[in-house]
């Protein structure tokens, strides 16, 4: 529970006068996302604790380590949530961890993602200078949004060191309906609730079954159950968890895990391999050994693009690789924040 | 370089009507929405496509001259001021919309489209843009972008950054960049992010990927009337705390209510001190049940008055006197100045308090409206140009409306942008090494820094100058800055 800033700042510092690369570490249950990084370890734990937090100002700024399950726990308190619905790799999970790696779970089309709810920040980039961008309010466009660009920037850009975000009520009563079809059939129907007004969380298919979760007050929940059909999943809660958390038996494999970012009603890519569609079609995991090279470059031909989730092999590059120009931005701006490349380096892609 | 030797380059590739270099058609393009700072552009360019846009960029680029993008000229803050020895880039003739993909819920437009008239061309499909800022009739996707436009539906449906997917954009050196992606994220950084909002200083925009949404079933809305301002602020907290989300949640305090009300008879309370307008929206079930709680919190916060519209051209009623506010005013004063702090809701009674003194002090009355979801304030300043001197009392007026902001945890600007209007408080707002790496992020895109230079930032050397004016209990702002 407390601020670790300035010793942060102050290792950063010896780091940038050496020269020598530092590997961010909070809660260190996503080691297995990203490349390699090589460097000392920069131990971010124990900056942790809730800063702030306000039930009827819909805002809360906790510290980069602070534990998601502390912050949710804080929140069900006052009937509230972190509307993305953060995955768990642990318990150690952090809010900071999982704004690095930008990762929302099963709510993200309904509610928004991570980057959606991120208010403000406080960062502290490569130079040592602790800065703050954003705020705890609503609407807020004075300068770069800076704040943003940190989430699924992996640590390459600043060590976040406190973290504001909106956060949403619960709601109330949620129920979770399941529906028999094949891929394409699949992707019709989840297209179909999208385009129409209704109380939808969260939309996933896992092969052989659509399972469509619905929240609202009771009245709500019951007249779309009435309308929308299917059959009623009980501990419904947990099963949405298993997708979060990857625990779903889905996900047990030892194969390359994929995930590819696409437009929802995309069809079925022609590659080898088990899919898992979330996110009403838009986020959808593979399991397969097709060569990376061709997942990217059908990634690239949909429009969207390709990360390689997990892999037993630690040596292979994990993102779409991006077009020259493009990358260039990503150096100058991986320049702008850490001009000496010790944060994270490589753990993105090699020249960041 | 030499005006003609720079439209001979131009003529290679730009029709003759699209060049204006002559004073009488350059005088429309003098400002943009924030009338009261004018400049008269160089020269003005209105190409038609993309390769006119590069093409252009990178004749600015290679002989060092700056470029201003403008869309409709409806930004409040001088995004689009041009500069006398710059080009301004004009992308009105942008204005296709180049496919609606019902299916996967998106638009694919350029820049130049009208706001609303993406809404208008999916309707058909039940669909629509959500973000909708007063100004939605003309101003266009492309300065939405530059901006991160809000509206009044910002606290449920979100502002511009979170209702676009991806982004088609050219960089200071004539190269094209697509940023995002067909899903809904893009691979590498979240440039969409840092794009939206960053007001034509880090790239030219020439395509937008909007989200659309469903038409929502059925939308209810109550307004109520209440003696004093803090229990309207108590009232939005109540509904909140109770786990609403209002589709739309505003106040509007008394001048602001018979400003309105005198101009459109749409039945407000004008004897009020405040009133609240709270829309609910979803389906009807949701809906009916949600309103009853709310009007429950309303009453029991301090509302002496609470009616719901009874049909839906009552309900378009009761926001046409909202969103007419400004135009009211507009009609009690010859001019109004409109700022755009944002603050924590909480602290609400004690800003307009606030800004009543500086009223008082200034001598210039201000009416209040309020996006009191989001906290977003704009009060309106009135005052007469006409006037020696009213025009700069409005100015430090508004200035240190800003400032209270930012001392209450909020900030110099919700949804409008810094452009040329705020440049000196964000000094107040930011430290020098925030300011630095801000700049640092500009060179990154414009290592040349001839996109829209002079806006959105402020150099330090202009933040040292002006904390030299503004020193707040003794401290010196920026004080490890040499004072020129």
């Amino acid at each position: 529970m407390s601020d670790i800033s300035l010793e942060l700042q102050e290792i950063v510092q010896k780091a940038l006068e050496l020269e020598s690369p530092l590997r961010i570490v909070g809660g260190n249950t996503k080691a297995f996302y990203g490349r390699k990084s090589e460097g000392d370890i920069l131990e971010v734990s124990g900056h942790r604790g809730i800063v702030n937090y306000e039930p009827t100002e819909l805002v809360i700024t906790v510290r980069g380590a602070t534990p998601l399950a502390e912050i949710e726990a804080a929140l069900a308190e006052n009937n509230q949530m972190l509307g993305f619905e953060p995955p768990y790799f642990g318990s150690q999970s952090t809010l900071g961890g999982t704004m690095a790696c930008g990762f929302s779970g099963p709510r993200r089309p309904f509610a928004g993602a991570i980057r959606d709810f991120v208010l403000g920040c406080k960062l502290l980039n490569g130079k040592a200078e602790i800065l703050k961008f954003g705020g705890e309010v609503m609407k807020n466009v004075a300068g770069y949004d800076i704040s943003r660009l940190m989430a699924g920037a992996l640590g390459t850009l600043g060590v976040l060191l406190e973290i504001s975000m909106k956060i949403l009520p619960k709601p109330p009563t949620e129920l979770t309906l399941a529906y028999e079809m094949d891929f394409e059939r699949a992707v019709e129907a989840m297209t179909t609730w999208c385009r129409q007004p209704s109380p939808l969380s969260a939309l996933c298919f896992d092969g052989h079954r659509v399972f469509a979760r619905i929240s609202g007050n009771e009245k709500t929940v019951t007249s779309a159950h009435a309308r929308m059909g299917g059959e009623t999943i009980s501990a419904n809660s947990d099963f949405w968890k298993s997708i979060r958390d990857q625990r779903h038996s889905f996900f047990e494999c030892t194969a390359n895990l994929w995930r590819l970012s696409m437009a929802p009603a995309s069809p079925e890519p022609s590659l080898p391999g088990k899919w898992f569609l979330d996110w009403g079609g838009a986020q959808r995991w593979l399991i397969t050994d097709a060569e990376p090279e061709r997942i990217f470059r059908i990634a690239e031909e949909t429009g969207g693009h390709g990360i390689l989730y997990r892999s037993p092999d630690p040596a292979t590059d994990r993102f779409q690789p991006l077009p020259d120009k493009l990358m260039q931005l990503h150096k100058n701006l991986k320049q702008a924040f850490d001009p000496a490349g010790i944060l994270n380096p490589g753990r993105m892609h090699a020249d960041l | 370089m030499d005006k003609g030797e720079l439209i001979l380059l131009f003529q290679k590739f730009l029709s003759t009507e699209a060049i204006l270099s002559e004073e009488e058609d350059l005088r429309p393009y003098e400002c943009d929405g924030l009338s009261a700072y004018r400049t008269l552009p160089w020269i003005v360019v209105l190409p038609d496509n993309v390769y006119q846009v590069r093409s252009i960029l990178r004749i600015c680029y290679e002989h060092d001259i700056p470029v201003v993008a403008r869309g409709a000229g409806t930004g409040l803050s001088g995004g689009a001021l041009p500069l006398e020895n710059g080009v301004l880039l004009g992308l009105a003739k942008f204005n296709r919309i180049l496919e609606i993909d019902p299916s996967n819920r998106i638009a694919r437009v350029q820049p130049g489209v009208r706001n609303l008239a993406i809404s208008q061309a999916v309707a058909d499909y039940g669909l629509y843009y959500a973000p909708d800022p007063s100004s939605q009739i003309a101003c266009t996707i492309g300065g939405n972008v530059a901006e991160n436009s809000g509206g009044v539906h910002c606290l449920k449906y979100g502002l511009t950054v979170h209702n676009i997917l991806r982004l088609k954009l050219i960089t200071m050196d004539g190269e094209l960049v697509t940023i995002g992606g067909s899903g809904l994220d893009g691979p590498g950084y979240d440039l969409l992010a840092l794009m939206t909002g960053s007001e034509g200083m880090l790239g030219v925009i020439i395509e937008v990927t909007v989200k659309l949404i469903p038409v929502p079933d059925y939308a209810q809305v109550l307004l109520a009337a209440f003696n004093c301002v803090e229990d309207a602020g108590k009232a939005v907290a109540a509904i909140i705390a109770e786990g609403h989300i209002p589709g739309g949640l505003e106040m509007m305090d008394n001048l602001a209510i018979r400003a309105a009300e005198d101009f459109i008879h749409v039945g407000y309370p004008i004897e009020a001190a405040a009133i609240l307008l709270c829309e609910m929206d979803g389906t009807q079930i949701q809906v009916s049940d949600d309103i009853d709680q709310v009007r429950s919190l309303l009453l029991a916060n301090g509302a002496y008055d609470v009616r719901a519209a009874r049909n839906d051209r009552e309900r378009q009623q009761m926001w046409a006197g909202r969103k007419a506010a400004f135009p009211a005013v507009g009609r009690i004063a010859p001019d109004y100045y409109c700022m755009d702090g944002t603050i924590p809701r909480k602290r609400l009674a004690e800003v307009l308090r606030g800004i009543l003194t500086l009223s008082e002090r200034y001598g210039l009355p201000v009416a209040n409206v309020f996006h009191a979801g989001d906290g977003n304030l704009h009060p309106l300043i009135l005052y007469d140009a006409n006037k020696p001197d009213d025009l700069e009392r409005a100015e430090k007026f508004g200035g240190e409306i800003l400032e209270l902001c930012v001392r209450v945890g909020g900030t110099i600007t919700g949804e409008h942008g810094v452009g040329v209007e705020k440049i000196n408080q964000m000094c107040v707002q930011f430290k020098s090494a925030e300011l630095e790496q801000f700049h640092a992020v500009k060179t990154a895109f414009d290592e040349k820094r001839l996109l829209n230079p002079g806006k959105a930032v402020p150099t330090l050397r202009r933040c040292a100058e002006f904390g030299a004016m503004h020193v707040h209990r003794g401290e010196l702002s920026h004080p490890e800055l040499e004072r020129f």
